[in-house]
């Protein structure tokens, strides 16, 4: 699936739910697929007693992963020619998260149509946990 | 130094389930499997020195008898991710060419920038970039990565 010119335009806005309430056992699953098996992610005691914080939070990289979510069901899988966030805010079990992403601009760079997005994770207290651009290819 | 790094139609699924995206094109029996955009940070699998997952016969700084097994506390280092004492503060990639299973990357490495920032409350900030460069068997570029990561000197507190 991939969008054409005529399906978008500038200031076109999309919103989707990436979790209603974010378990530990998924922050477990990212652990597993991703690699990163860093206690602070998984280990209760590790986190509480050593690391000094309330529990467990989720790896930044798997807020990116649930908001590229947005970008691909948008776009096409695929089809990104860039995308790039910064984490601004930890993400913890119980979360909801909601991703927003909003075309700043349409622009033709050697022949190839391309959408600049803007996006933003936002949990259930309307913190940004994540800022950051995307690029995808039109056709 | 240089990581293989195979990409595989199953381990594309389990990382698509991980990050809750059903994504038909994700799935280990699709006519052709693609990776979804933040999958190469899964190369750390294939990185034999990467510090944040148990090694084989090793001390593991998580906890077990006690609450962490490393003496001294802490441990690890870790590219764009971090250790117990570093976080992940941007993460960016450019796409050079589409990614499917059954490419086979090759992952080289190598520090950025770094800089120094004063935290909001107090203690020194150091941010270090890691950019890693994924190429195909034929030696295309597929994706640059470029990771910032950023320690503390205390605890991060929270707001």
């Amino acid at each position: 699936m991939t969008m054409t010119r005529n399906d978008v335009k500038v200031g076109d806005s999309r919103t989707e739910v990436l979790t209603e309430d974010l378990s530990r056992t998924q922050i477990v699953q990212y652990a597993g697929a991703s690699g990163d098996y860093n206690p602070l992610h998984s280990d209760e005691v590790f986190v509480k007693e050593v690391a000094g914080y309330p529990t467990v939070f989720a790896h930044g990289m798997l807020t990116m992963g649930m908001t590229g979510r947005l970008l691909t069901d948008w776009f096409g899988a695929g089809n990104l020619v860039s995308y790039g966030v910064r984490f601004s805010k930890q993400v913890w079990p119980g979360d909801r998260l909601e991703a927003t992403g909003t075309i700043e601009a349409i622009r033709t760079e050697e022949g190839v149509t391309l959408a600049d997005v803007v996006v933003s994770t936002k949990n259930q207290d309307g913190d940004e946990v994540l800022s950051g651009r995307a690029t995808a290819r039109l056709t | 130094m240089a990581i293989r790094f195979p990409v595989e139609a199953g381990h594309i699924m389990l990382f698509a389930r991980a990050i809750g995206d059903p994504n038909p094109a994700y799935q280990a029996d699709a006519d052709e499997v693609v990776a979804p955009p933040t999958f190469v940070q899964a190369s750390a699998q294939f990185d034999p020195d990467y510090p944040l997952r148990p090694k084989i016969g090793a001390s593991w700084f998580g906890s077990g008898r006690n609450a962490t097994g490393a003496r001294g506390g802490g441990g690890g280092g870790g590219a764009g991710g971090g250790n117990a004492g570093t976080l992940h503060a941007e993460q960016h990639y450019e796409y050079h060419r589409p990614l499917t299973a059954g490419t086979v990357l090759t992952a080289e490495t190598r520090p950025g920038e770094s800089w120094e920032k004063q935290g909001r409350r107090g203690g020194k900030l150091i941010f270090s970039e890691t950019i890693t460069e994924y190429r195909d068997q034929d030696g295309n570029l597929v994706v640059t990565s470029r990771g910032v990561g950023v320690r503390t000197e205390k605890t991060v507190e929270q707001e």
